[in-house]
Parts: structure tokens; sequence; C-alpha cells
């Protein structure tokens, strides 16, 4: 970020434009811009921190997104309380697995694009342009991705056209795919998207929904080493966020132990967790 | 062989800034104000799409007079700025001096350069802080003189007469209410010689308020909120042009007054951004 020697904006902020951030970093400060750095070849995957499960739902009226506490470097618990889930806006959120370091300057980048394009033009987005623009970023990330730094963040949002919640995942390319219901990105996914398909329901309510991507994660955690479980010791519990019409909300922590709480009661009887019926 | 004309250089600055100013004085009013909770800004403005008013940053916010296309470059340039210097610093190291210096050098290299026209535009940067002895309002003008102002400042169009009114009727702490409508009756005051009663669809109103949950302090006013809140601050709504001075002046007190048991039950609509359903707090 330099100035002239007048100490004049540079010109680059006087030039008619774009309402993009990334774009306009892209031409005046590329260096600031995730992905533009060169790696050399090695594999870095297990050299750096990664984040590790998510989980979305929607409810009739909105949508959940969870997520665990634990980052792993290779075989070590680099973090126990690291976020991975974040409003990217008042009525979206954000969440990513993988490289931490990427995904948390991602998510800050991703952040103010859509700040900045709200201020500039006086009017956000539409949710289909703003799962648009996360792709656009993913895939500035693609060199590191094939070197064991990918990031795949899961974006959801409340869209106003359609009154409800809807969910959107990535791959490391930037493809972007709308899901339906329900989704799971990280290591423990597919034991999360498992559980989800035994527990969800179309007309959860907003604490249900919550409930039932905490009970996803912490199956996920009963199986795959890297997703952290709901730490009963020091009270680390997952992030839980949740978009509806009035916005962006965290989950209050209590909420969230209560429910924690309760699970956890429950699985001293059935260690598995809740059984779905069978044969219906 | 010609010779060129000599012009002194004290000439070349005057003609360049009663070029200025003159476009300026063209224009209509903005006044911004600090009242108890923050800083209010209404500006005189038949558009609903092209504002006077805008937010820069969570703090901070950006108010112009003169030609829309050369301030809404102006403040587009202060968005990147801002949002460049919070995504590379953090968001708490955004700051109004910065900015306010960043476009008075700007302002100033443009005026003195014999190659560009002197921009004909006036503008405000303002930042609240945690009190109102945080505040702060920099104003700025066409050659980049800056300013740092207390309390209210007026620019664009009738603004010497416009500041008068405002300065015999201002009071620190004021209410929102009770600012908004000093800022609207001085708006109508602008020394022409009937007081003209400015209707809602003719002024843009924004705030910066420091009581808002949300780490983006700005937020607009919509045109049925301040329609609500101009007629609850004036009983009798009985606009003539004779009654010019008399009802504004007895208004000042009751309005302060006014709006603390009507403030409660208000239903305040938030105008985005961002939009914010819980922030139905009093005006």
């Amino acid at each position: 970020m330099t100035f002239d020697a007048s100490g004049r904006l540079p010109e680059a902020f006087l030039t008619p434009g774009g309402s993009s951030f990334m774009d306009f970093l892209a031409g005046h400060a590329p260096d600031l811009l995730p992905g533009r750095r060169s790696l050399g070849s090695a594999d870095y995957s297990n050299d750096v921190p990664h984040g590790t499960t998510i989980v979305a739902a929607t409810f009739p009226g909105g949508v959940v997104m969870a997520g665990d506490r634990r980052a792993t470097m290779g075989n070590i618990i680099a973090q126990r309380d690291i976020e991975k889930v974040f409003p990217a806006d008042e009525y979206s959120a954000v969440a990513f697995a993988g490289s931490a370091g990427f995904g948390l300057e991602m998510v800050r980048l991703f952040q103010v694009e859509l700040e900045h394009y709200e201020k500039l033009e006086g009017t956000t987005l539409s949710l289909d342009g703003k799962a648009n623009r996360l792709s656009a970023l993913i895939r500035g990330n693609l060199a590191m991705a094939m070197q064991g730094l990918a990031v795949v963040p899961l974006f959801a949002g409340y869209d106003e056209d359609i009154k409800g919640g809807r969910i959107f995942s990535y791959d490391p390319t930037g493809g972007r795919y709308e899901e339906t219901h329900f989704h799971s990105v990280g290591s423990g996914s597919l034991f999360a998207r498992g559980a989800l398909k035994k527990l969800y329901r179309e007309d959860l309510s907003a604490a249900d929904c919550a409930t039932v991507a905490i009970q996803s994660l912490i199956d996920a955690a009963d199986d795959d080493s890297a997703t952290g479980g709901p730490d009963m010791l020091r009270r680390i519990f997952p992030v839980v966020g949740v978009v509806t019409a009035d916005g962006y909300q965290r989950l209050p922590e209590d909420d969230v132990a209560d429910i924690v709480d309760r699970a956890w009661a429950e699985r001293h009887n059935r260690p598995d967790g809740p059984a779905s019926a069978t044969l219906t | 062989m010609s010779v060129p004309f000599y012009v002194s250089p004290e000439q070349l600055m005057r003609d360049r800034a009663d070029f200025a100013r003159k476009g300026i004085a063209k224009g209509r009013s903005a006044i911004a104000l600090q009242y108890a909770d923050g800083i209010l800004f209404v500006a005189e403005n038949r558009s609903p799409a092209l504002h006077k008013v805008a937010e820069i940053y969570d703090r901070m916010a950006f108010a112009a007079v003169g030609r829309y296309n050369e301030f809404e470059n102006l403040r587009i340039a202060g968005v990147r700025l801002a949002d460049m210097r919070g995504y590379s610093y953090d968001r708490r190291d955004v700051t109004g001096r910065a900015l306010a210096n960043a476009y008075a050098q700007t302002l100033g290299a443009i005026f003195s350069s014999g190659g560009e026209k002197p921009l004909e535009v006036e503008i405000l940067v303002a930042e609240i802080g945690a009190t109102a002895a945080d505040d702060q309002i920099y104003r700025l003008t066409y050659d980049g003189s800056i300013a740092d102002v207390r309390g209210y400042a007026v620019m664009g169009g009738p603004a010497e007469q416009v500041a008068d009114y405002v300065g015999e009727h201002y009071q620190e702490g004021i209410s929102l209410a009770g600012a908004l409508r000093l800022a609207v009756d001085a708006l109508g005051h602008d020394g022409s010689s009937d007081v003209r009663e400015l209707t809602p669809d003719q002024i843009e109103v924004a705030v910066l308020d420091r009581t808002r949950t949300q780490v983006r302090k700005f937020k607009r006013i919509s045109e049925e909120t301040l329609a609500r809140i101009l007629s609850e601050s004036r009983p009798d709504t009985t606009p003539s042009e004779s009654a010019a001075e008399a009802p504004v002046e007895a208004d000042a007190t009751p309005t302060a007054a006014d709006d603390s048991p009507e403030a409660s039950p208000a239903d305040d609509v938030p105008v985005a951004p961002p939009e914010d359903p819980d922030d139905d707090r009093p005006l």
C-alpha cells in the first residue's frame, strides 16, 4: 500500500472500475491476494495446520452451520479451539476445511469482498452472486491446493427470494455445487453426512437443526481422528452459526453447551448416538 | 514569437477558488450534527438513488456536496483505501484522520496543479468514537484545506445562512429527534425571503450510531421513519409560510423533552447497510 510522494491517493484508487475488492487488489496490490505465492514443488499437507469437519443443514426459514474446533498438523493436534465458522455478511455464513492459514485468509478476503461491493453499490449481492465470488477466490488457490494446501469452504445463506436457507459446496478447483437439505466437508465429512442422513428431517426447528448438526459432528469425531469431539474437560464446543431472515447469529455458548450436555448424557446409554427408526 | 500573458500566482489561485466556490454554491446544503449517541447527516437531496451521504467503514461516514461525479469518485477511493487498510492491518487501524489526510492531499494536489480543473466539491469525513468527546468531523474544501469541526458543520448551497440557523439553536448532547428537527428546519432557512418546509422525500438522512450492536455503525433512515419522527417532533402540523420563525423557535425545547417517552415504542425500520431487524432502538 504505497502513496506517491505528495501523499495524494494513488491513481488506482481514483480510477473508475468495478465493485470487486479482489479485482482492485489484483490490479493495485497483487501481493495481498492469496494464491499468488510460489512454493516450489513439495507436498506440505502434514506441515501446516488443517481444519477438519464442517456441517450445514437447512430448516424452514434458514440454515445452520457448525464446525468442530480441531486443527491438525499430520498426527499432531495443532489447535483445540480454532474457529472455522464465520459470518460472511449479514445474511450468509462461510466455513472452511483444509489449510487453516489460507482458509482464514480466504474468509477474511471474502468478508471484505462482500462488504466492499455493498458499500460501493449501495445494495447487497444476490446469494448466487456471493457463492460465485467465493468460487473465484478458491480458483486462485489452485496451485497450492495441488500441493496439499487446499481450502474447501462451505457457504450457506438466507435467500430473500425463496425465503429460506441454501447451501453451496465447492471443490478445490473452484467448482460450485448447490446442495439440498444438508452437506458436510472435511476429513470427518463422510461420517457426519451418514449421521445427517439418518437424523435430518425437513421440518426441523432451528434449535433441533442445531442439535442434528452437533450430533453429526460428534459422530464424525467418533470415527475420524482429525475431528475434535466436544471437549468436556475444557468445555470447548462446536461453533454453531444460524442464518435466518433476521441475519447471521452465532448460537450462544450456553445454548451449545446445553445441546452438547444432553447429547453426551444420552450417549452414556447409547454411545452410537440417537437411533433412527428402522424400516419406516 | 508570442509572449504568454503574465498572470500572477495570486490571481491564478483566486480564479480557481472562485470557480470551485461558485460550483459548490449552486447546489443544495448538507449538514452533519453531533447528537448524544453519534453523528447525524442530513442533506437536501431529491434523488433517492444518488447519495450525498455514505458509509466508508465501521465507524466512518462520508458526506459531500458539489459535482456528483467528482465526489462519488472520492467516495469510492475512500472505501477502497479504508477496506485495503482494514484488510492489510486490522479493522481498528482504519481511522478518519488518515482518510481525511489522504483526501486533503488529493484535493490540494489537484487544486494547485495547472493541468487539472479544481474539483467543485466540499466533503466531510466523520468518525464516531466511544463517547461524543471522541467524535471527529473533518471538513475538507476544494483546495485541500482541512478543518477539525466540533458540534456541527454545514456545506454547499447557502451554507452560511444555514449554519447561522444551526448555530443559534444547537446545543451539545441534543437528542436524535431534536437534531433531526433542527437540521431539517435549518435547511429551510436558506436566506431566501420565505422559509421552506422540506418534506421527507426531499431529504437524505443517515446516522453513525454508536449504540448499534453491529460493528458497522452507519445506518440510513428511511423516508417513512423520517416522516414519523418529523411529525412527532412537530405536533402542530400547519405548514404556512407566514408562521415561519415562531413555531420553529417554540419546538426546539418540546422536541428534546418529547422524544424520550415517544422513543421506546418506536418501530424503526432499519435501513441497510447492514440490515438489522433487532435494531429497533428509538431514534
